[in-house]
């Protein structure tokens, strides 16, 4: 999967998580700045991604995870 | 991970557009909002959609919004480990039995001064229960391998720990208190010897539990048996060591929406909502196959058949079930005289007639039976279940009475029993010995409840099915099958004709001879070949329905209506004026004696066997509109060029 999929696919994702509307994702998104998230919703965020791309993150890579490009890099990393 | 706890696999899945009906609902009115809320949450949904239905019910409850008939319920939850995202499950997963839950969440891991304190946030919100929802890492467990003294004095530091919780609520909020049992980690220090050694984590915390569970049922407390629930999923899925260090969640995140219906159904029993009686579907629920088409010798129940097995085990499940008081009842649609037989003649039959309270064995619609069986047991809807094989009848009563619990079943009867046993309905926190005396309360005697008024929204619900049903004349293809349903209906069969395979290519070939084969499909798939019907030229003009047979699986969906309306057109078009139709009773077939009658056929005459005839004038057939596709192909014979005759449209 390229990172123009994983970004539609995402754009369903973050919704659900983040009780939003539509996502407007771009790379420089800083994931702390979506309307809604705290600590437990960012790891919540990262189990629905761990669950939709059947991928497993290391515990070491997600504290990396500060923007949206960055997570479609750690995803497509793990495919 | 095991799918049947994990998903909750005895609930529908959610539905596609779950979100857009969920933001419906903001537009909902006050009177059917708790209602409408329950259906959502009635399904299957996964944490994401846990979390959003219980902000909808947060928002809901801050704009002053009616949750009615959902009965409220104040939660306060002690934890020692990240509940955050368990909490709004916990609301979710409530209202799916009935409950309006305000959740009461103390600031982290402030367990015993929570407790102990007289004006903590929880003493002070007089909850009516506190769920002490703590795991094994908040006792203080050490390991003292093989030293029994020192393992016995840290098991009873570990009770007098949860003892004081227990007084501390008890004397400050005199609330109810639901304790947990622990699960253990699944890492073995020795192996086998974990368990037998005293001093290993393992076998402390068996001690705990078996203290904790005596405690707590002696105190009129309530126990959570979660070490049965992490051990019913596996220790190894229940613990996540990950999940753990990176947000300290005590067991899997996966596993959040099984706990959650866990400690929902708890709240829901201590409200006095557990569901009191089972109603059983009878063929393929009960037994292997069909009663009224294989008859006493070919329905599976016997011990040493992988199949009747399966359903022995359901069979066995009910029993145990009515022996912990909870009232049986069958419906069935079958001739009732028919649906007995087992009961009363098969050897290897484990629930016999007066098991039951109620026997309902008719051809009515399933809903309007089970009001019947909730009227007669004076038992409001939401006490039933009913367990049925087949989807269509589950849609229909979910659809039409909401509050009767219908678990959906996996495709494989071996796991019948199971999932009934997993969903958990009748889940009680207090047992006494009057339970045991309410099965027989109902008096036994497997009584017919009289059919009421009938169930307003069925042909509502059989549009739903988007069904189609497509006619063919017969055909070399379908030839075999169609040999095998005209030997082998006896129910829904008008004249019981029976036809070797030469006699069905005979009736193919004749150009005289009307034949017909009818498929049925709908959302749940297809359901075949179910129904065959055969017109022989009888005096000038008319045809005589000399074979007319149907599938009982697809009775009560105005199949035999499309029929008919499908051998007019080919009437019509052959210059057909009349039709006769032909009864000819059996000891099997008194479900089909007013068939004709139904579809507006008037009797001509009796002779002396029973067998009456029956005429319809084909100019004045009156249309029917039937709530199907109807598809008709390859009848090109009779007037030498094929046509088709398309939906519910009628050439006149």
């Amino acid at each position: 999967m390229d990172e123009v999929h994983i970004y539609e696919r995402l754009k369903g994702i973050v919704p659900d998580v983040f009780d939003m509307e539509t996502a407007e994702l771009n790379p420089e998104l800083r994931i702390e700045d979506i309307d809604g998230w705290d600590s437990l919703s960012h790891v919540r965020l990262i189990l629905t991604i761990e669950k939709a791309f059947k991928i497993k993150f290391l515990t070491s890579e997600m504290g990396n995870l500060q923007n949206i490009g960055d997570l479609v890099a750690a995803i497509k990393s793990r495919l | 991970m095991n799918s049947l706890y994990a998903e909750l696999q005895w609930l529908p899945r959610a539905p596609e557009d779950f979100s857009k009906r969920l933001k419906a609902l903001e537009e909902a009115d006050d009177r059917w909002l708790g209602r409408e809320l329950k259906g959502l949450a009635s399904h299957a949904l996964d944490l994401n959609q846990l979390t959003r239905v219980a902000k909808f019910v947060k928002r809901a409850r801050t704009e002053g919004k009616s949750l009615d008939p959902l009965t409220p319920f104040r939660l306060a939850v002690l934890a020692g480990s990240t509940i955050d995202m368990m909490v709004p499950a916990l609301t979710a997963s409530a209202v799916r039995h009935g409950i309006a839950l305000e959740i009461i969440q103390p600031s982290y891991d402030q367990v015993a001064q929570e407790a102990l304190t007289p004006d903590s946030k929880v003493n002070q919100s007089k909850p009516d229960a506190v769920l002490i929802a703590i795991d094994y890492r908040a006792l203080p467990l050490k390991l003292s391998l093989g030293d029994t003294e020192t393992s016995n004095s840290t098991v009873q530091s570990a009770i007098a720990f949860l003892r004081s919780i227990q007084t501390g609520i008890k004397s400050n909020s005199g609330s109810l208190c639901i304790f947990q049992t622990f699960a253990p980690p699944p890492e073995a220090l020795f192996g086998s010897l974990d368990r037998g050694l005293r001093g290993t984590l393992r076998s402390l915390i068996d001690e705990v539990n078996r203290e904790l569970t005596e405690f707590v049922v002696g105190s009129g407390d309530v126990l959570l048996d979660v070490a049965a629930l992490a051990e019913t999923v596996g220790l190894a899925d229940w613990h996540n060591p990950q999940l753990w260090n990176l947000a300290k969640l005590s067991f899997s995140d996966e596993l959040i929406p099984l706990y959650a219906d866990h400690v929902a159904r708890t709240v829901a029993a201590i409200r006095g909502k557990s569901r009191k009686a089972l109603i059983l579907d009878l063929d393929n629920t009960v037994w292997g196959g069909v009663i009224g088409d294989d008859g006493l010798e070919g329905i599976q129940i016997a011990q040493g058949d992988a199949r009747g097995e399966a359903h022995l085990a359901v069979q066995r499940l009910a029993l145990d079930l009515r022996q912990r008081g909870i009232v049986l009842a069958v419906s069935s649609k079958n001739t009732d005289e028919i649906a007995r037989i087992p009961f009363e003649k098969h050897p290897e039959m484990l629930l016999k007639l007066d098991h039951f309270a109620v026997f309902q064995a008719n051809w009515n619609d399933k809903a309007t039976n089970i009001q019947a069986i909730a009227e007669e047991l004076s038992l409001g809807l939401d006490a039933l279940v009913l367990l049925d094989d087949n989807p269509v009848e589950r849609g229909l009563v979910r659809e039409l009475l909401p509050d009767v619990a219908v678990p959906e079943l996996p495709e494989e009867p071996a796991f019948y029993a199971r999932t009934l046993a997993a969903a958990g309905y009748f889940e009680t926190v207090a047992f006494a010995s009057e339970d045991l005396q309410r099965a027989e309360y109902y008096q036994t005697n497997a009584k017919r409840a009289k059919l009421l008024s009938q169930v307003d929204g069925v042909d509502a619900y059989l549009c739903s099915l988007d069904m189609t049903l497509a006619f063919r004349p017969f055909d070399n293809v379908a030839k075999a099958r169609i040999t095998q349903l005209i030997n082998k209906s006896n129910q829904y069969n008008l004249t019981t004709r029976r036809y070797t395979e030469p006699e069905v290519t005979e009736a193919q070939n004749d150009p005289n001879v009307f034949t017909l084969q009818a498929r049925l499909s709908d959302i749940f798939g297809d359901n075949g070949m179910i129904s065959v019907v055969i017109c022989r030229p009888g005096a000038a003009g008319e045809w005589e329905i000399d074979t007319w047979l149907m599938s009982c699986r697809v009775l009560g969906r105005k199949v035999e209506h499309a029929m008919l309306q499908q051998i007019l057109e080919h009437a019509r078009v052959a210059g057909i004026t009349r039709l006769v139709g032909i009864y000819r009773p059996t000891d099997r077939n008194k479900l089909v004696a007013d068939h004709y009658a139904k579809l507006g056929f008037v009797r001509m005459d009796e002779d002396a066997s029973e067998t009456s005839r029956w005429e319809l004038v084909v100019k004045d057939a009156e249309p029917i509109v039937v709530p199907m596709k109807v598809v008709s192909e390859g009848f090109g014979g009779l007037t030498g060029e094929a046509y088709e005759v398309d939906a519910q449209q009628h050439v006149s």
